[in-house]
């Protein structure tokens, strides 16, 4: 894509492992499972899945403001701290953020569903809005947790808020990657959150793509493993700090890695299944933008969520992209299919791994399936992996497929 | 109202204005209607008089206005 050069400079996160960069990497390296059984969830009737990967409970007070946390839902108050980290980590200065040349694009699938349950169990069965608070709807609202994080860090650029289930980060590093190159932002604070909900769970339940296997609950999701049986519901916010180049040399800025392709395509073939031929499309639109060659490609950090269908097709795609030498992983075993913070997450895992050169393994991957016998899948540790060449690829329910290149720079 | 706005107790002067020095705006003279009618057991939230609340006072005038009211109607 023509334009000015896109880099990242900051990375944030808040995780099933707790809040934080630091304790999401050593949870990650450790290779530690935070999934749990959620037990008020078995009180459902028709719910059948009650594992999650919840973000562990912590006390926003001291942390964001009333003035601003008022509005927030638990995703809102991920995003925003997440955000903060990631700023913090590039070191922008006020005049950076708070400038105008600098803009946010945080999607997520909905609002919060907790607030949600909240208003709707006050407001049925007899229909009344008394004692509703005002940050209600700022809560629930589709840019809650972009407009939350423009206001509390003082943001005057442009305020996005791509939805999409579980490519609103992909997405939205794509968008902030469009606009830096386009020159319409010099910066911009990228990525995604959600929350766990039972909601959220049902979702996948109900059409049996959920994982069930509570004895014992850390031993799932697996992704690609021929024992797999459906997606366990993580949480969190991961968020980047993307920056055009020249502006981030001339202030001595520590790049991570340079993004250089956006594949982005829609599956039109089906709502809900899956299609190798287009997830492989957005892989080979990414690589073409980014002037890559599959030998050039050093790993691939799959979508691969856990579930029969998904992650067959994905092992597929890579198959006919890269062919079988090219080393994969998900790290959906370890913090789950957090959804809207899926990207942001996976994406802040994959330049660390870029950083440390180590690549992290599927974890509770045993045996692979069949199907996806011809791939490198990494397996059990972390390997020794200089990667200057990856992919990062999302999927989502709804048909938006994408695929971002990051090159070491 | 410490508990609503997480202020200090110390704050809570009767003349201390709400808008200009404990730093309420719109939005939190909504949840102040709501925490005080949970607090008093008693709506209040469509009296023309809230509008005129400025103090901490004011409130506390106003609460001891509407329960003898509502006393002296039942």
């Amino acid at each position: 894509m023509s334009g000015k050069r896109v880099v990242i400079t900051g990375r944030g996160a808040v995780s099933p492992y707790g809040t934080g960069c630091a304790v999401f990497f050593d949870g990650l390296w450790k290779g530690e499972s935070p999934v749990v059984i959620m037990p008020e969830w078995q009180r459902i009737s028709g719910l059948y899945s009650y594992l999650a990967a919840p973000v562990p409970d912590f006390d926003p007070k001291k942390l964001i403001p009333r003035k601003f946390r008022r509005t927030m839902g638990p995703m809102s108050i991920y995003a925003t701290l997440a955000s903060m980290e990631a700023a913090r980590e590039a070191g922008l200065d006020k005049e950076c953020l708070t400038g105008g040349e600098t803009g946010v694009a945080i999607g997520s699938t909905t609002g919060s569903p907790s607030v949600f349950e909240e208003f709707y169990r006050k407001f049925l069965p007899d229909e009344t809005v008394e004692d509703m608070r005002s940050g209600m709807f700022f809560k629930i609202m589709g840019h809650s947790c972009s407009a939350n994080v423009s206001l509390a860090l003082g943001i005057r650029g442009e305020q996005w808020a791509p939805a999409s289930a579980c490519t609103s980060a992909a997405q939205a590093l794509g968008l902030g990657y469009m606009l830096v190159a386009s020159g319409r932002q010099k910066v911009m604070l990228c990525g995604g959150a959600d929350e766990v909900h039972s909601t959220v769970t049902m979702v996948f339940d109900v059409l049996h793509a959920a994982s069930r296997k509570h004895d014992p609950p850390f031993m799932t999701p697996s992704p690609f493993d021929e024992e797999r049986d459906g997606v366990v519901c993580g949480a969190g916010a991961g968020m980047l700090v993307l920056e055009e180049y020249e502006h981030a040399v001339s202030r001595g800025a520590r790049i991570f890695a340079e993004i250089k392709g956006f594949g982005h395509v829609n599956d039109c073939g089906n709502v809900a299944a899956p299609g190798a031929d287009v997830m492989a499309a957005a892989m080979k639109k990414a690589m073409k933008e980014a002037g890559v060659v599959p030998d050039d490609v050093d790993y691939v950090s799959a979508h691969a969520t856990g579930t029969e269908q998904g992650d067959v097709a994905e092992g597929r795609a890579v198959a006919m992209t890269l062919g079988g030498r090219v080393a994969v992983s998900s790290l959906k075993g370890h913090i789950g299919h957090a959804l809207g913070a899926a990207g942001g997450l996976e994406t802040v895992a994959l330049l660390e791994m870029m950083r440390r050169e180590e690549a992290l393994p599927t974890l509770n991957l045993k045996r692979p399936d069949r199907a996806v016998e011809g791939l490198n899948l990494l397996m059990g540790r972390p390997v020794a992996k200089r990667m200057d060449v990856v992919l990062k690829n999302n999927f989502a329910l709804g048909g938006v497929n994408t695929s971002l290149v990051f090159r070491r720079i | 109202m410490v508990e609503e706005f997480e202020l200090e107790e110390s704050e809570l002067g009767m003349d201390a204005r709400l808008y200009e020095e404990l730093g309420l705006d719109s939005l939190d003279s909504v949840d102040m209607v709501v925490a005080l009618e949970k607090a008093f057991d008693t709506r209040m939230g469509q009296e023309e008089e809230l509008r005129e609340i400025r103090t901490v006072g004011d409130i506390c005038r106003f609460i001891e206005k509407l329960q003898k009211e509502r006393a002296e109607q039942a």
